[in-house]
């Protein structure tokens, strides 16, 4: 009996979905359009990948999905959840008020119940002053019945996460089981405001993670199919189910990740350039061991500054699906808007009459897609020019996430990528492998379980290498707990950072650790 | 006399992080630290040096610590106002009006939280023109000021009174105390008569740092270059642009310590370009020769957008052009240079001014 995967990924344009065989063959792949409400589009891709590969259905044992679900509640304020705010670290931090700085309207959605409650840490693990219990049973019987979600964050949660567990313990005591608690020590790193944003962003989302979550079970089901169910997160590895009920937070940007991770697989390279093109926008990331390298700057969503793990990327506005706009007088522009997913209605080469980056590289030869003919009255020493910019368009974003000048290989990946060339500026070589117009839904079938964690050390006291082997054992207990093999593992990242004006070399430690699906 | 409110906060956050020279803090919480403040207190009156009286008692407002705990740990606010008040308890007579100590991303920002909060004017003059680590460079201390009787507090309520016999005391003793008190403390230090700010501070800074960040903020919405544009504002030189290639950073003694190399760009192509920081940028040199040299001003900005970049935010792969500034002409004499010149951060060599480097074919 065989074991088959089906990988689903989420994206602005396209839902596509793939299946898999145990020595990870594409046995099917397809393409759909993403519908308003994502849980149409994804049903419809599943049901298409499942209807045109052979395989028993009882023998599709994994299902894994990226999507976007999370980051369209954000983005839109649609479905969120009513949370209740809770920062410990008072008399500290009361000049900077939690939510000061998020955009007006998230605000006003996640605001509601805001407390600041006494107690929180000291950078070396000290009690700032000991934890008001009392005010969190006063704050935990207000909010009851009023919310449905809680996120905690309490001043140094990365040295000490006491507080923030205690805080839990009441909230779960007073509210019962059903009230999802977020603590930021599970979340982010440090600095407060940011690793606050990204706790209450993941406190809000929680109903809509667990209606992707049904409804995607739910599809399996009507398709016949018992799998087990995972999510992509934005590390390029997966999480259970029950985990990503806990952190749907981590399935922001796991679109791109997937492809990265996808790339990785299709290509066999495990540090390269890779160049997602898309209808709308390219993203350019790097992998690093087979890994998206993060971004150590914090990251905007839905316009709340957080700090949590991200993928390092360039985006530009070029994809298959960008207009090109020409001028009278020869002059040009690229995008940055898009037909998007109508590129088969509006585009030339489809009888359309919308010039598209598309039509450009069909009417110069460089694809063979459409009708040609459509484009072929077209100026070709001007098509020329056109895409000569498109193609340094995306060479500049290959070199801003380079770590060096030197030649690095290039992976294209994307729908869109057949537009380019194998042969680009900073590239030592430029691969598009077989099946890359869909590497997300690969990458997202094909991903590890991982777990990180980020922690400060006083290294003068228990020395660089017991911290590091600390740091490594807890980010790998992480990982089994989030659905690990335990001896697959292996650490993926290690990153130390000293502080400035600390005693005792203070260092912050970060880990990840990746190994195979239980 | 001007009224301070929030987009002028958000043009002098800007403005201060370039003057601060990548430290200073991330000007990001200080920012929201004096906008949450003007919101529920009102706006921040503004003097010039010349309208505060001769006699009038001045003091600064500024924190002493680690960034990384208060970004974490962030201050109650009430901190600044109890280190006012035992300074102005133990002196008998009322602080007339604050201002920043330096140029950074967060002591640039911090007088704002505390004039809203109490009422009082900020004035537009610094002791740095600039930003550095130690409490002892100040301009006021060249001019003999002493930094006690001090008073330095923390969010718990504890407040310390300090009086030492010299700056670089001060300095040794409120940093032991600042770690016992959680690694982010809030100061009244440098308490001086209006007289002596006149003669011994930097006027204008605000100004400065106001018009930078418009200059900034402008570019943006002008389809200008921001580079060019502060380079004007400033009166700079462009040193170099070019792309992070490597980072080594170390804590030696509590400081964040380190060199950036920048592999050239554009008409900078097969240069290479060091840059050594103490928490501040201080020294910028080619393989060829020196560019900058601290006290002059070193800032690296993110070469699109013209943001100024922290040491701390300096990482591989970003796109900087890298400037100078001629420092203010307290620095170069035989003092200043003793106190803040290469030697005493540990770089053998010279200081040469960043104009006359330039006229060497060093900066462009």
């Amino acid at each position: 009996m065989g074991t088959y995967r089906i990988g689903i990924d989420v994206g602005g344009t396209h839902t596509d979905a793939v299946i898999l065989d145990e020595n990870n063959q594409v046995i099917s792949e397809t393409k759909s359009s993403t519908t308003v409400d994502v849980a149409t589009g994804i049903y419809n891709a599943m049901h298409k990948v499942i209807a045109s590969a052979d395989v028993p259905r009882e023998e599709i044992h994994y299902a894994m999905l990226g999507t976007t679900h999370c980051t369209n509640a954000i983005v839109e304020r649609k479905g969120l959840n009513e949370i209740a705010v809770i920062r410990i670290g008072a008399p500290a931090t009361l000049a900077v008020k939690p939510l000061t700085g998020v955009q007006d309207e998230l605000r006003e959605a996640l605001g509601n119940y805001v407390y600041l409650v006494r107690g929180g840490h000291e950078f070396d693990g000290r009690e700032i002053v000991s934890l008001d219990e009392e005010h969190l049973y006063q704050i935990a019987n207000e909010i009851k019945g009023k919310v449905d979600s809680v996120a905690i964050t309490s001043v140094f949660s990365p040295v000490s996460r006491e507080h923030e567990e205690r805080a839990r313990k009441i909230c779960t005591e007073i509210l019962g089981d059903e009230i999802s608690i977020s603590l930021s020590s599970e979340i982010g790193s440090v600095g407060l405001l940011e690793r606050e944003n990204a706790t209450i962003l993941n406190a809000s989302v929680i109903k809509v993670a667990k209606t992707a979550a049904d409804g995607f079970v739910q599809a399996l089901k009507n398709e016949g199919i018992h799998a087990k169910v995972f999510f992509g997160q934005n590390d390029g590895t997966l999480m259970s189910v029950e985990y990503a009920m806990k952190y749907p937070i981590f399935t922001i940007a796991c679109g791109p990740t997937n492809s990265l991770r996808g790339a990785s697989y299709l290509s066999d390279l495990t540090d390269a350039i890779v160049v997602d093109v898309g209808g709308t926008t390219s993203d350019v990331g790097i992998l690093v061991n087979s890994f998206p390298r993060e971004s150590s700057l914090a990251v905007e969503i839905g316009g709340a500054r957080t700090n949590f793990r991200m993928p390092d990327l360039v985006s530009i506005g070029l994809g298959g699906g960008t207009i090109v706009r020409i001028e009278e007088n020869g002059e040009f522009t690229i995008g940055p808007d898009s037909v998007g997913y109508r590129l088969p209605e509006e585009a030339m080469i489809f009888g359309g009459d919308t010039l598209t980056t598309t039509d450009v590289a069909v009417a110069l030869g460089k694809v063979e897609l459409g009708d040609q003919s459509n484009v072929a009255h077209l100026d070709k020493e001007l098509l020329q020019r056109v895409y000569n910019k498109m193609v340094e368009m995306v060479e500049e974003a290959i070199d801003k996430v380079k770590v060096s000048a030197n030649p690095m290989p290039v992976i294209l990946v994307g729908g869109g990528s057949v537009l380019f060339p194998t042969e680009l500026k900073g590239a030592s070589g430029v691969f598009r492998p077989e099946n890359s117009g869909v590497a997300n839904a690969i990458g997202s079938a094909i991903s590890q379980v991982s777990g990180q964690i980020e922690k400060i050390y006083l290294i003068d006291e228990i020395g660089r290498e017991n911290a590091l082997q600390a740091a490594k054992q807890e980010a790998m207990d992480e990982a089994i707990n989030a659905g690990a093999n335990k001896e697959s593992l292996i650490i993926v990242d290690i990153e130390d950072v000293p502080l400035a004006y600390l005693p005792g070399n203070a260092t912050r430690v970060r880990v990840k650790a990746a190994g195979e699906l239980v | 006399m001007r009224i301070i409110g929030k987009q002028e906060i958000e043009d002098i956050a800007v403005g201060a992080a370039l003057l601060g020279t990548g430290g200073g803090g991330d000007p990001y919480i200080g920012k929201l630290m004096a906008l949450q403040a003007i919101e529920e207190f009102g706006p921040v009156t503004v003097l010039d040096p010349d309208e505060v009286p001769d006699d009038a008692l001045v003091v600064p407002s500024s924190m002493m610590g680690a960034p990384t705990v208060l970004l974490e740990k962030i201050p109650s606010g009430e901190e600044a106002i109890e280190a006012f008040l035992k300074l102005e308890e133990y002196l008998g007579e009322k602080v007339y009006a604050t201002f920043p100590i330096e140029a950074g991303g967060l002591n640039s920002m911090l007088p704002f939280a505390l004039a809203a909060r109490l009422g009082l004017p900020v004035v537009d003059a610094d002791g740095m023109g600039r930003a550095f680590p130690e409490l002892q460079m100040v301009t006021f201390y060249l001019d003999g000021i002493s930094a006690t009787p001090a008073v330095i507090a923390d969010e718990k309520g504890n407040t310390a009174l300090l009086s030492t016999i010299d700056n670089v005391w001060t300095e040794r003793i409120a940093r032991a105390a600042t770690i016992q008190m959680g690694g982010s403390v809030m100061n009244a230090m440098y308490s001086m008569r209006g007289k002596n700010l006149k003669e011994s501070g930097i006027p204008h800074i605000l100004r400065l740092e106001e018009e930078i960040g418009k200059a900034i903020r402008l570019a943006k919405v002008n389809n200008v270059n921001a580079i060019h544009e502060v380079l004007k504002t400033v009166g700079g030189f462009e040193l170099f642009q070019g792309k992070v290639t490597d980072i080594n950073r170390k804590t030696e003694k509590g400081f964040a310590k380190g060199v950036a190399t920048f592999e050239g760009i554009n008409e900078y192509k097969d240069e290479t370009l060091e840059l050594r920081f103490q928490n501040e940028h201080l020294l910028a040199q080619t393989d060829k020769q020196l560019l900058c040299v601290t006290p002059d001003l070193i800032a690296v900005l993110d070469s699109e957008t013209g943001i100024p970049i922290t040491t701390e935010g300096i990482r591989y792969g970003s796109r900087c052009v890298v400037i100078g500034i001629p420092s203010h002409p307290k620095w170069r004499t035989e003092k200043g240079l003793e106190t803040v010149g290469p030697r005493y951060f540990g770089y053998d060599v010279d200081y040469i001014p960043v104009e006359e480097l330039a006229n060497k074919g060093g900066a462009k």
